[in-house]
């Protein structure tokens, strides 16, 4: 909201600089955004006359123009050709310096000397007009030698850009501001002028007026005013509107404009002649209605909206023929708009519930100055005080207009402004402070407020202007937080608390830290890809499978909701590959989403209008996603790295199980799954990215193996999927270590890991197994291959012998021999 | 009356359907598609020679040869995608590799350095410094129903105060009512839910999290966003607590030369409620551009928790009062790394990302 300090100082007394109200301002939670300063730099610029116009020997551009601003004549260069002899036009003498800092000087060109500039309306900064040099008889009747900020009736001013808070509909008004001001400041608040109505001429015996539907329409005040002619406003008042970023369009509507800014009240006028029985009703749209409003849209009334308990309640003013007029507090129809022979006025000042207003607005995509401010909530008493000074502003331009006697004023519901009570110590409770109760009562009376003292209470009645605070526990806090402001939040105390209570990370916060941790140091970069992509993203794992889709995306291709960190994670690659820096290992963590259709975990939450229905969510599943990118990278990396990422976690007994059922998107033939032996869960897969998916998505490396490991986070923090080694630790022997290798030829359906885990329970000499060495040869039977594995005996007791170790090693090969293995 | 070209099709059509079926490769397949199928085909040539006929026959014989040629298209596309599966699956089998196998100790591992992401890293900062001041760390969802993201948090249905968040929904159950959260304060409500339900209050808590804003991209703005959000519930809680966690956070976090200061601001779940700001990081209080010469920069909002939050939730307000507070990780990260363009983030260039430990 742009304010002028100009139009702030008719309220209030305020000798502080712009910048001093800033600070003021912005502690009132008063936000100013901006300080524009109007008419600055045009002190020396003056009005000027066109005597001679002459061209220059050898210049085709610009000529050469004897002017007289009041002191004889004046010769200017000048490239602008849009004016005449006897012209009067804008003259910035030598040594002024115009808006910008420009600074004229005198010059020589082409042999003749310019003693100043004629200037165009941009230039001066008096509008975006840059076609020609300003000429003045077309807007005021300019005298020669007069200041042009004279001659426009432009006082410098500053206007402050305030940003108001959504609970503070009260201060979206010049008036409002100047009150906060004023309590702060402890300065005396001034009222507007006003008018009053003519005393034999009864407004009823003009117009009617009525209510329909009272929860609508609070108030509908409607005064009749005669003897109009529409012209122009007042350069004061024009000059006011453009500094608040309005623009004037006639006396009738600047009134408008200027009671709304002022005081916060829009008011409707309509051209009496084209209303029907002079007559405005306020009633509820009939399904199946239709009205063109203002901006020449056809709107449909009364029809359901999309958003949640919004079943199409519009509100409307009616003539005395029930035909549409417009739509109450949003905007006015075409037919009974003020034009220039309207002479008769009906001024409509109302109060509309706010909620059937913002409902409005929203469903009809229409919203407006006046929707804003209703919808918000206005003063349900403000609306005959606001017409008073619309008629008062009305009259300086038109002395005859007549305001007829007792306007029709008919009430629906309005809220009743409660009475808040703050006991003794609520204030102390609340803000951790007391303060001197003297000082509390004279800023709540200075805001409005009535404040009775009983006891040890005080009972604070809310003025009609503050809609925003509310009854009993949640009034308390209103009214403090008023207190509060107009106290001051930086003159408050600070304390910090303590409590017994620990702080800390639970044990999924830390496993998260810990797989980040072991992954960087790893060599893992860490990316951010998308949760919104695209269909075909989508299709190309899981084709025709149902997904989470958004309703109003940004973009079509941000329209679903991931369902793996893959995709993203190879195109992010596949961006660093054009870019020669793809040489690198990705990876993500992040959730990842399942429609409640598909997956057998969906979320049941309550929603809806007062948590009344219950809603089916997506699945959220947090995942860790790493691409192994690097040239030498596939399947057998990611089995190394998560080798070291599997023993940093303490997992006690995960294999890599070969899968024949990969998840899409993994290569069918080398990807594995993690399987938990004692829970039998699946922690996660890994293995190499699909061919077909690095070929969708990064056709430049069609060919290149990539290694993945995915894992699924909520298994791994989940201890009874994930088993995690016992904290209890074995000492090694003191006794020497005996060592022996052993190679099995074994059919390839058995895993690697079980034949090691069985042989590890051969005998208790066993002190470790591991596997060192795989040979697939043709000299081997079909469907097998060598495994040789390193076995360390040892005993507790004393140095294994020999024929121990020999009988140790037969019982190893005869539990080999069990599953099928022979030594080799 | 001279022999219909056509009277030979149905056995040539045959003849095709089997040459078709014999083929065994994709490259015998390549070979053979010109004279299958292509314009010098059998059933194109038998087409050329149509022009001799009569109008009428003309139109009959021209509908037997497109139903054969669709039928021998057909098959070709479907011995082809045959083909083409056998081959894929010959190559998988021939690249088969059980990955139980793997020798782990044998495995190559380059040794370079990675890089924590910037979110992650600047989030963990900022949880420690918390968790320093005895707060403890929840999680919550992405996804979210209208009553956690907004009708408990006090901003009913069709309320303005909505108009502040520009919402993703989502297409589930009636419409409006599943919402990607705009913020992290539903974790909030889930927290003092669970509270309630479990009689454990009092909370020390902050959030951190992903958020969604349905906001075109720009320099200062991602349309996904990262937020941390404290709360306090607990017995005599008042502003002046809010204040000193304020101060206290901003100056274990940004340093001690930097202090915070409130000012008035409206929140539908906090009153009263504040705008926190910190001094300029840049400039340390002196004013320059980026703090508009005020000296000062906008980091978050807070407040005491409102009564009607509270109510919603079922927790007394005359025994607990609260405050929360909540601002941007990523906003953190900018500051202090001077990113002159989010968008930065989430382009997951190595160069940008490698900058990071």
């Amino acid at each position: 909201m742009k304010i002028p300090l100009s139009w702030l100082r008719e309220f209030v007394d305020l000798p502080e600089t712009p910048d001093e109200l800033r600070l003021i301002l912005d502690d009132l939670g008063l936000v100013v955004e901006g300080i524009d300063v109007v008419g600055a730099g045009l002190e020396d610029v003056v009005v000027a006359r066109v005597d001679e116009i002459r061209s220059i020997e050898g210049a085709d551009r610009v000529r050469l123009v004897t002017v007289d601003a009041g002191a004889g004549p004046v010769e200017i260069v000048c490239g602008a050709t849009n004016f005449e002899l006897g012209n009067h036009v804008p003259l910035a003498p030598i040594g002024a310096v115009l808006p910008g800092g420009f600074e004229i000087a005198r010059r020589q060109m082409r042999g003749v000397t310019s003693n100043g500039m004629l200037c165009s309306a941009r230039e001066l900064g008096l509008s975006d007009d840059h076609l020609g040099l300003m000429i003045l008889d077309q807007v005021t009747t300019p005298r020669v030698g007069e200041h042009l900020l004279d001659a426009l009736h432009i006082t410098p001013d500053v206007v402050l850009d305030i940003s108001v808070e959504g609970n503070r509909p009260d201060a979206w008004c010049v008036q409002g501001v100047a009150r906060d001001l004023a309590t702060r400041l402890a300065r005396p608040l001034r009222e507007p002028m006003l008018a009053t109505p003519v005393a034999d001429v009864m407004t009823d015996s003009f117009a009617h007026a009525g209510i329909d539907d009272p929860e609508l329409c609070g108030r509908l005040t409607v005064s009749v005013l005669r003897n109009l002619t529409v012209r122009p406003s007042p350069s004061w008042i024009a000059q006011r509107l453009q500094s608040a970023g309005m623009r004037p369009i006639s006396n009738v509507v600047d009134a408008s404009n200027y009671v709304m800014l002022e005081l916060g009240q829009p008011t409707h006028p309509y051209d009496a002649a084209n209303v029907a029985g002079h007559a405005l009703r306020v009633r509820r749209a009939r399904a199946g209605e239709t009205l063109e409003t203002l901006d020449g849209v056809v709107r449909e009334l009364a029809k359901a909206g999309r958003g949640l308990g919004d079943t199409g309640v519009d509100c409307v003013i009616v003539d005395g023929d029930d035909q549409l007029l417009g739509l109450a507090g949003i905007m006015g129809g075409s037919s009974s708009e003020i034009s220039a022979t309207t002479t008769d006025v009906l001024l409509e000042a109302a109060f509309f519930d706010p909620m059937t207003i913002a409902r409005s607005s929203k469903r009809h995509g229409l919203r407006s100055e006046a929707s804003n401010r209703f919808e918000r909530g206005v003063d349900p008493e403000l609306a005959l005080r606001a017409v008073a000074r619309f008629v008062n502003l009305l009259q300086e331009s038109v002395p005859e207009l007549q305001w007829l006697a007792n306007p029709l004023d008919h009430w629906g519901g309005v809220p009743t402004p409660p009475t808040v009570e703050l006991r003794a110590g609520d204030i102390e409770r609340g803000l951790g402070i007391e303060l001197d109760y003297g000082d509390v009562v004279a800023n709540l009376e200075g805001l409005g407020f009535h404040v009775d003292v009983r006891e040890s209470s005080l009972f604070v009645r809310a003025p009609s202007s503050r809609l925003d605070i509310r009854e009993g526990a949640a009034g308390r806090a209103d009214v403090i937080e008023e207190i509060a402001r107009i106290h001051g939040y930086r003159r408050l105390p600070r304390r910090t608390p303590t409590w017994p209570e620990p702080g800390g990370l639970t044990d999924r916060q830390r496993l998260r830290r810990l797989v980040r941790d072991v992954v960087v140091d790893l060599g893992v970069v860490e990316a951010w890809t998308p949760t919104l992509g695209s269909d075909a993203d989508f299709d190309l794992l899981s084709p025709g499978v149902e997904r989470v889709r958004i309703t109003n995306p940004l973009a079509s291709d941000e329209s679903v909701m991931r369902a793996t960190l893959l995709t993203g994670l190879v195109r992010a690659w596949g961006r660093n590959v054009e870019r020669g820096t793809g040489d690198v290992v990705l990876g993500e963590m992040g959730a990842v989403f399942t429609h409640p259709n598909v997956t057998e975990e969906p979320r049941e939450t309550k929603g809806g209008e007062s948590g009344a229905l219950t809603l089916r969510l997506p699945r959220e599943n947090e995942r860790l996603t790493l691409l192994l990118g690097r040239l030498d990278d596939d399947a057998t990396t990611a089995v190394g790295l998560w080798s070291v990422l599997s023993e940093r976690l303490g997992l006690a007994d995960v294999v890599v199980r070969a899968s024949e059922q990969p998840s899409p998107g993994l290569h069918p033939t080398r990807s594995a799954r993690l399987v938990d032996r004692q829970s039998g869960a699946t922690l996660g897969e890994l293995g190499e990215v699909d061919a077909e998916l690095v070929g969708a998505l990064v056709p430049s490396a069609v060919g290149r193996r990539l290694g993945v490991v995915d894992i699924d986070l909520d298994a791994l923090a989940d201890s009874s999927r994930a088993t995690r080694r016992s904290d209890f630790v074995s000492v090694p022997s003191r006794y020497p270590s005996a060592v022996i290798d052993l190679a099995f030829v074994v059919s390839s359906t058995v895993h690697a890991a079980d034949l090691g885990e069985a042989l590890r329970h051969a005998t208790p000499l066993v002190e470790s197994i591991s596997l060192f060495d795989v040979y697939r040869d043709a000299s081997l039977p079909a469907n097998s291959r060598s495994l040789a594995y390193n076995v360390r005996l040892v005993s507790l007791e004393h140095t294994l012998k020999d024929d121990e170790v020999s009988a140790a090693r037969e019982q190893l090969i005869t539990l080999a021999a069990s599953l099928g293995a022979t030594l080799r | 009356m001279t022999p219909s070209p056509l009277a030979d099709l149905s056995a040539q059509t045959s003849e095709l359907l089997s040459t078709i079926a014999s083929l065994a490769t994709l490259d015998e397949l390549t070979e053979a598609e010109p004279r299958l199928t292509g314009k010098r085909s059998l059933l194109s040539t038998l087409q050329k020679s149509l022009g001799s006929l009569e109008p009428n026959a003309r139109k009959d014989a021209g509908a037997l040869l497109q139903e054969a040629r669709r039928e021998v298209q057909a098959a070709f596309e479907a011995r082809r995608s045959t083909l083409a599966a056998a081959a894929r699956a010959e190559s998988l089998e021939a690249d088969r590799l059980d990955l139980g196998d793997v020798v782990t100790n044998s495995v190559r591992w380059p040794v370079r350095a990675g890089h924590p992401g910037l979110v992650a890293s600047t989030q963990r900062e900022l949880e420690d410094v918390f968790v320093g001041m005895g707060f403890t760390v929840a999680d919550g969802p992405e996804v979210e129903s209208d009553w956690y993201n907004f009708e408990a948090l006090n901003i009913p249905p069709a309320h303005p105060a909505r108009g502040l968040w520009d919402t993703f929904y989502v297409d589930l159950g009636e419409p409006e009512t599943v919402v990607l959260r705009t913020h992290t304060s539903p974790t909030q409500v889930h927290l003092m839910e669970e509270a309630v339900a479990k009689g454990s209050l009092p909370i020390h808590s902050v959030m951190p999290g992903r958020c969604f804003r349905r906001d075109t991209p720009d320099a200062r703005h991602l349309a996904t966003f990262h937020q941390i959000e404290g709360l306090v519930v607990d017995r005599g809680i008042a502003f002046a607590d809010l204040a000193g966690v304020i101060e206290t956070f901003t100056r274990a976090y940004f340093g001690p030369d930097i202090a915070s200061r409130l000012r008035p601001a409206f929140f539908p779940f906090t009153e009263p409620s504040a705008e926190f700001e910190v001094t300029c990081t840049i400039c340390r209080g002196e004013g320059c551009r980026t703090c508009s010469q005020t000296g000062w920069i906008e980091l978050g909002g807070c407040g005491m928790l409102d009564p009607a939050v509270l109510s919603a939730v079922g927790i007394d307000g005359d025994e607990w009062s609260g405050f929360a507070f909540g601002f941007g990780i990523d906003r953190c990260a900018q500051m202090r790394h001077q990113i002159p363009d989010m968008r930065a983030l989430i382009d997951n260039d190595t160069r940008f990302l490698e900058q990071f430990s």
